[in-house]
């Protein structure tokens, strides 16, 4: 089981938390065609490796926080707030 | 060799030094009329159905592992065409009609053992989905029964059929036809059948890079060098998208870690397949007599092939609320596989955006029962050009266009 520090309470176990999905996926404008909402709607790289996600802490303090995590081996290289830009 | 009685007998009399390999692990060509990358079920008969419908021979199945070593190895082996709309019950009754004559097309025992599936209703709403979801099948030609509480009780009477269960049993429905196949086998027989029909299985050969000419895919660079095909197709999983990156494009595709765990062995008990969509679990009992058990998806993208150990913990859960007498028994094996989720939860089977390149993916958490029609529909594409009829609904392009086929059915539990 992955404890995830999380951004307001530190480390607990990952059942506390809901995982909301990749993060950083800009809502195209209303002009765009459906070539391009498809792809915002369901296309994801879907990486194997390191993968910016959003999590809460749903059994806790309820905080939406980002987390840049490794899909291959569960390790969580940071956390970083939800409105903060991705990591370099 | 053919296997028969008469072949087991002669082994017997000879002391079984007959019996010869049971397919070849070939070394790589330098070019075929195709090959495909994964070496899984969906892969291994995608090969024997281009050499059996298509007589085309000239086939590499290309696998990073070993054969059966990835979600064929991994599942709960339930076969079952359960499914809410006409494009699906269409697609996931053939592949159960060739799981059927299975046995007998690849001379090779699958064990399938239709021992039938229960669909649990625990609630007063669960009844009414469950008319619902009986009567789409009967519309669609698919055998279904509905079951009160006491036809329930007398198909698994292991159940907690008290009224003070943590998840009283109202009733449910069944369909007879399903059940439970022998995965390895599956993935052997398909191996075995077509090894004999020419086609090369090379093992332990990873892609390293699709080889592309004016745009269009023409081969792949692996670990064993480089091999050139006219067509490529893709059978990979949970991998589909790391393999849809190299070739340049994105697939609708999340990755999750779906596990599964055995009992020890125990005598028989439970000769049926039990579902339960209120809590997601699903538990059957292997020939050897182990209780197998699975439900829900670690929810967050995973690459890793081993599940959480929370999750663990919510199916022992789950299975327990159903029978608690299963409360003794002690885990022996745990397991996870990648499953390729998509929104809808059905497959995508035909042409990528990259020409000569063809996938087939998507199957999340159901690919093992559509194992023989995954890879009827992809040696289709692939021989011809031309999307099997069945498959023409379950196109990539439907994510475009907004023409889901939202498979509430496909999982048979809720994620």
């Amino acid at each position: 089981m992955m404890q995830i520090p999380c951004i307001r309470c530190g480390p607990r176990d990952e059942n506390e938390f809901v995982c909301g999905g990749t993060s950083h996926i800009a809502r195209p404008g209303l002009d765009a065609g459906d070539r391009a909402w498809g792809e915002y709607l369901f296309f994801r790289d879907n990486p194997k490796g390191l993968h910016l996600e959003r999590w809460r802490h749903a059994q806790g303090c309820g905080q939406w926080f980002n987390v840049a995590r490794n899909t291959a081996t569960h390790e969580i290289v940071s956390v970083y707030a939800i409105t903060d830009p991705p990591p370099p | 060799m053919n296997y028969s009685a008469w072949s087991l007998l002669r082994g017997a009399l000879s002391g079984h030094r007959h019996w010869t390999q049971a397919w070849r692990d070939a070394a790589p060509k330098p070019s075929y009329d195709v090959i495909i990358v994964g070496g899984g079920g969906h892969g291994l008969a995608t090969a024997y159905y281009l050499a059996k419908n298509h007589r085309m021979a000239n086939v590499a199945v290309i696998e990073r592992g070993w054969i059966g070593g990835g979600n064929t190895g991994r599942n709960t082996t339930i076969v079952r065409s359960n499914y809410l709309y006409p494009e699906s019950a269409r697609l996931y009754d053939f592949s159960l009609q060739l799981y059927e004559g299975l046995s007998q097309a690849l001379n090779f025992n699958i064990m399938l053992s239709q021992r039938g599936l229960v669909m649990l209703a625990h609630s007063r709403h669960d009844l009414d989905a469950m008319s619902r979801w009986a009567n789409a099948m009967r519309m669609n030609g698919i055998a279904a029964e509905l079951l009160t509480r006491e036809q329930v009780g007398a198909l698994a009477p292991a159940l907690d059929l008290s009224p003070q269960a943590r998840l009283p049993v109202l009733g449910g429905f069944t369909q007879r036809r399903a059940g439970t196949a022998r995965h390895d086998a599956v993935a052997w027989g398909y191996a075995r059948a077509a090894s004999a029909l020419g086609v090369d299985i090379i093992q332990n050969c990873e892609v390293r890079e699709f080889i592309k000419e004016g745009g269009r895919v023409v081969g792949v660079n692996t670990t064993m060098g480089r091999i050139r095909a006219e067509r490529t197709g893709v059978a990979a999983a949970g991998h589909s998208s790391v393999l849809a990156k190299l070739a340049g494009f994105r697939l609708p595709v999340t990755s999750y870690a779906l596990q599964a765990m055995v009992t020890e062995p125990i005598k028989p008990l439970l000769d049926t397949v039990i579902l339960s969509p209120g809590t997601g679990a699903y538990v059957s009992q292997s020939d050897k007599g182990e209780i197998i058990m699975g439900a829900m998806l670690d929810l967050f993208p995973s690459y890793a092939q081993r599940g959480s150990f929370a999750v663990t913990q919510a199916v022992i859960a789950a299975t327990l609320a159903l029978f608690p007498s299963f409360s003794r028994l002690q885990l022996m094996r745990q397991w996870a596989g990648i499953v390729d989720v998509v929104h809808d939860s059905s497959p995508i089977i035909g042409a990528t955006p990259i020409p000569g390149l063809y996938i087939n993916c998507g199957w999340g958490t159901g690919g093992f029962k559509a194992i023989p029609v995954g890879g009827w529909t992809l040696a289709h594409v692939l021989a011809t050009g031309r999307n099997h009829p069945l498959a023409e609904p379950f196109q990539l392009e439907r994510f475009i266009s907004g023409r889901l086929i939202d498979e509430a059915a496909a999982s048979g539990i809720a994620h």
